[in-house]
């Protein structure tokens, strides 16, 4: 009953988009023009005009994302249509240039496009790949229910912690205080943290421990295994946080490049008519 | 000498107040005894600044107080001062304990030894009933209170929190936050709490913040000091406050001992009432929510009545002017009210038992249809509940869509609709009207009010309903007489959540027709139990058994709370041998169930999946929201989509609720076949459409019941927000908050100065048009609402 907009609708967008490709393609080939291919002949007119209507057609997607309860279709059929369509957009503007490409403004547009659509291409891939793993990442819990665990580990920490010397309570102290799960841009796509308090109050400890003995050395493997499960919980956290980034990160690379495609599309289009 | 007057009024809610009210007006003697120090104890109770509703609206208001709607403090001080105008003789402090008497000479004792006589008692105590009090000797400390307002008003204070239900542990819990709070159980455990709650008290014993004492009663107290009763021996605790939360007594049992009947058992039936307000006991009138009426407008009008009444004066009630304009058409022939009311109680047998003000509410809140020969009632597949009864006329229903020749008459006094009230489900059959008819359509609540407070309604109801589910649900083409020998020993029986009907291996006892509710069906595999099918109202379970003459080969439970109609197995055979069509639907089972089970035995993981979503509570949704987790990708945009279609309200939350595998349930209304929400909505504001869709309408006082009663969370109580601006504004010239986003923006003092809230939860974008707006605002198509029969289908989860 859950369908992947790889598959929506039986591939309809999927067959839309192949037809495209394949007539564009059999008109490129049966085409010949006086000269080289290029997109001042008729075909490269139309294919253009097909091209830069995609484009905006494409770009409209971030509308129509935020146009909700209106339209006819599902926001599926966009998406499915979107990822099809843009792959398609790249053999039509491809066939478009006559494979003419230079240091100006026309291949710099190509090359925007280019780029919007392969960051659009591991957009995808994100999509389809990211939320699995996940989901297993989580088992089951939300993200808070991982913190809020956390929290609870915290403060058992405290509790045994007061059993032992001064060293174990600063460090458990700082664990609680100096953890973090996120923060910079880096750090949320790395997934982990170098300079984890918790996992360096682990460390410690674990050497401390060794010298303890009776009382202290139950307490001390208390905390142990205390700070462990922490610690998993922690790199369960951070995993989440980074599946969650790279879920988002494409995008500030996609819809930027997009509005710059748009500038560059209508510098194309103005200077060719102006100087042709 | 005991004081003497001619009407005494019980409890100062708006009815005893308004009847107090009239009384000083016509300058009768009168006293108006309240148990608290000050007026209307149930609204004074309310949170602070709470927004109170003067529903109906439709209703006018008759007192000598004014009513409209407001804050809590407003109200409660023109209360007051409208009291003292009227120079009402008010007593406070003043706890009725027992009624003597007879009309004439009622004899009231007051707690602290008072007597007062008079010669006609006014009930109007509500149902909140009494908190239990503290009984050991001491127990009259002001220390003691029955009742935490603003847990932190209190500051490093001993505190002891005495009781073990859900109010003691909330109580307790916040107090422990500024305070050295110890709590006395009389148990060892807490097991009578909700789990949420017992596991916040276990958490903060655990963790020492709250000291309990378990097997402990209080003893005595003198002031700072309570010994309580423990395993063994005594404590002693120093503390500064108590605060009792030991439940309250509902005011039923005092009610009885004035000797006013009841009608059943039943903890919701009401008394019998004349249509004066006077109960079995002469001179003793009741009112407002004792007398099953919890809206404030409606009890301070009979408490003017009731004085009215008590003076002998002929008054029309208040409602005349309602049903006046509801029967409309029917009084230009010269007909009255009375006259209309005294046909409908003639016809309908069922009515017949209600007494004259139980059938005047009754009617306000039923909806009168003049249909012509040919007129569609209702269609099948409809998703309304209501009920109807035949008082002229007559209709036809068409049981069989594909089978237009068989149809079943029914004439005046007879009813239809019952079905779906009962099942919760889609309409069984279209009913068409065979000609001109006077039909009384009642909604879904005051057909269950009425079945619960009026026993010859559920008698009356039952066996008719029994029969037509038989056809409905087996074959239409069974006739009564084939049908007659089952029914003189079905039974209809009830099964709790998750109660077992019968066990794999059980010896075979007879075929279950589930008329309310859902099944699991589940078969041990491996030595596990494996749920393997759900099934719905409407379909028959355990048929298997005996025409294979072998034992039960499955486990069936309730997955909600279900009732069935239960047949011994005989009976049922001769059912098979006199209906082709039944015959072939149980081959065709049983060939179904066949495959289902093969199919099992290699997928046992989409058992699973169904063991969890009866679980989560899915068995009673009609339709459910449900994302799949491998192809979610958390923006977020369902909610958005929610928001922006509900004045910037979601009504899902996404990311909480349960998963399993990659089945995600958010946190979204399922529109349940016999809503919760639905149970205790005082103004009725809660509807279901007849695409099935249960929604909140504007006539919400924001009462918070329905929040609390729905088992999912799915109900939030807020205030409407003001409207965002287009999305080229917030695009181009960055006006407001977009699409989306979050409203954290200052309201408008002048314009949005309306802070009070309603309950607001998915109304499955009804008026939206095109179907949930989430599901439609999926990118990846993660989001699905489905109804559970679709989605518990083994072809979908073995996919």
């Amino acid at each position: 009953m859950h369908i992947s907009i790889l598959f929506f609708r039986n591939f309809l967008y999927l067959k839309i988009a192949a037809a495209l490709a394949v007539v564009a393609l059999l008109a490129y080939t049966i085409d010949e023009p006086l000269g080289k291919p290029n997109g001042g002949t008729w075909l490269g007119y139309t294919l253009g005009t097909i091209g830069a209507l995609l484009i905006l057609w494409l770009t409209w997607f971030g509308v129509r994302k935020r146009r909700y309860g209106k339209g006819k279709l599902l926001l599926e059929d966009w998406m499915s249509g979107h990822v099809y369509l843009g792959v398609a957009l790249l053999v039509v503007a491809t066939l478009h240039s006559g494979l003419q490409f230079g240091w100006n403004v026309h291949t710099l547009a190509y090359g925007l496009m280019t780029f919007v659509i392969l960051s659009g291409l591991f957009g995808l891939y994100a999509y389809i790949r990211l939320p699995r793993l996940r989901t297993e990442n989580r088992a089951g819990m939300t993200l808070d229910d991982v913190m809020g665990l956390i929290a609870g580990i915290s403060k058992e920490c405290y509790d045994v912690a007061g059993r032992l010397d001064d060293e174990v309570g600063q460090l458990v102290q700082k664990a609680d205080a100096d953890t973090r799960v996120g923060g910079s841009f880096w750090r949320q796509l790395s997934g982990r943290d170098p300079n984890c308090a918790t996992t360096h109050a682990l460390d410690r400890v674990r050497e401390l421990a060794e010298g303890y003995t009776g009382a202290d050395a139950d307490a001390g493997r208390q905390l142990i295994t205390l700070l462990a499960r922490k610690a998993e919980l922690l790199r369960r956290a951070r995993r989440d946080v980074q599946l969650k980034a790279l879920l988002d990160v494409w995008l500030y690379v996609h819809i930027p490049m997009t509005i710059a495609l748009l500038a560059a599309l209508f510098v194309h289009i103005v200077t060719v008519f102006l100087y042709w | 000498m005991s004081e003497h007057y001619n009407i005494a009024i019980i409890g100062s809610g708006p009815c005893g107040m308004s009847a107090a009210g009239r009384a000083a007006e016509h300058g009768v003697s009168h006293i108006l005894l309240e148990r608290t120090d000050h007026l209307s104890d149930t609204i004074y109770k309310y949170q602070k600044g709470k927004y109170v509703m003067a529903t109906p609206d439709v209703l006018p208001l008759r007192s000598s107080y004014t009513f409209e709607v407001g804050r809590r403090e407003a109200i409660l001080k023109t209360w007051d001062e409208q009291t003292t105008k009227h120079k009402v003789n008010v007593r406070f402090k003043s706890e009725v304990t027992a009624i003597k008497g007879e009309k004439g000479a009622f004899e009231i004792s007051v707690k602290g030894g008072g007597k007062i006589t008079a010669e006609n008692i006014v009930l109007g105590i509500g149902l909140q009933g009494n908190p239990r009090r503290l009984g050991c000797p001491g127990g009259d400390w002001e220390g003691v209170q029955y009742q935490l307002d603003d847990p932190d008003e209190y500051q490093g204070e001993n505190i002891v929190v005495v009781g073990a239900g859900d109010a003691a542990i909330e109580n307790a819990v916040a107090l422990a936050k500024q305070n050295n709070v110890y709590i006395v159980n009389r148990r060892d455990e807490f097991a009578r709490a909700k789990d949420g709650n017992q596991k916040l008290i276990e958490e903060a014993i655990g963790s020492g913040a709250i000291t309990c004492f378990y097997n402990a009663d209080p003893k005595s107290l003198t002031p700072g000091k309570l010994v309580l009763t423990v395993a063994d021996g005594e404590a002693v605790v120093d503390c500064d406050r108590i605060i009792a939360r030991l439940g309250a007594m509902p005011p039923r049992k005092f009610v009885e001992s004035c000797g006013i009947k009841f009608p059943s058992e039943d903890p919701n039936a009401l008394p019998e009432l004349s249509s004066q307000y006077e109960s079995n006991v002469p001179g003793l009138y009741i009112l407002g929510a004792l007398a099953g009426f919890p809206l404030i407008k409606q009890a301070m009008n009979q408490g003017y009545e009731v004085v009215e009444f008590i003076l002998g004066n002929k008054i029309k009630p208040a409602d005349e002017p309602l049903l006046e304009e509801k029967f409309g058409q029917l009084l230009s022939l010269g007909r009255t009210v009375d006259d209309i009311i005294a046909q409908i109680k003639g016809t309908v047998p069922i009515l017949n038992g209600l007494t004259a003000l139980q059938l005047r509410e009754f009617l306000i809140d039923a909806n009168i249809h003049f249909p012509r020969k040919g007129d569609v009632v209702f269609e099948r597949n409809d998703y309304t509940n209501s009920f109807y009864m035949i008082v002229e006329g007559g209709v036809e229903i068409l049981v069989d869509p594909d089978d237009p020749s068989i149809r079943v008459n029914l004439g005046p006094g007879e009813f239809f609709g019952e079905i779906g009230l009962m099942a919760g489900r889609r309409r069984s059959a279209t009913i068409f009207a065979n000609g001109p008819s006077f039909l009384l359509e009642s909604p879904r609540r005051s057909m269950i009010k009425l079945i619960n407070s009026v026993e010859s309604v559920e008698r009356g109801m039952k066996s008719v309903a029994m029969v037509r589910q038989l056809r409905t649900y087996l074959s239409p083409h069974l006739t009564n007489e084939v049908l007659q020998p089952v029914l003189e020993t079905a039974q209809i029986r009830q099964y709790k959540s998750g109660q077992t009907l019968f066990r794999e291996g059980d010896k075979e006892d007879g075929v279950y027709l589930i008329q309310k509710g859902s099944v699991t069906v589940s078969r041990e595999i491996g030595g596990r139990d494996v749920v393997i099918a759900y099934v719905a109202a409407g379909n028959y379970i355990g048929e298997m058994a005996f025409l294979n003459k072998q034992p039960r080969n499955a486990t069936i439970r309730a997955a909600i709370n279900t009732e069935t109609i239960w047949m011994e197995s005989d009976k049922f055979r001769s059912l098979l041998e006199s209906a082709e069509d039944l015959r072939r639907d149980v081959e065709r089972r049983l060939l179904g169930r066949l495959v289902e089970s093969e199919t099992m035995k290699a997928r046992p993981e989409a058992g699973n999946i169904i063991q969890f979503l009866v679980e989560q509570g899915v068995g009673e949704a009609t339709d459910i929201l449900l994302i799949d987790e491998t192809l979610c990708i958390a923006c977020d945009n369902c909610e958005k989509a929610c928001a922006e279609t509900h004045n910037g309200i979601s009504r899902l939350n996404r990311e909480a609720g349960p998963t399993y595998e990659a089945v995600h349930v958010p946190t979204s209304c399922r529109h349940c076949e016999h809503p919760h929400c639905m149970a205790d909505c005082p103004p009725d504001a809660i509807h279901r459409a007849v695409n099935g869709e249960v929604f909140i309408d504007s006539k919400c006082i924001g009462c918070g019941n329905c929040e609390r009663n729905c088992p999912y969370g799915v109900i939030h109580m807020a205030s409407t927000e003001p409207a965002k601006p287009g999305l080229l504004s917030w695009m181009m010239f960055g006006m407001g908050p977009g699409p989306g986003q979050d409203k954290k923006r200052k309201k408008d003092k002048k314009k949005g100065g309306d802070d009070r809230k309603v309950a607001v939860k998915c109304d499955m974008c009804k008026d939206v048009g095109g179907g949930p707006s989430c599901v439609r605002a999926c990118p990846t198509g993660a989001a699905i609402r489905v109804s559970p029969e679709e989605f518990f289908s083994f072809a979908e989860l073995t996919r």
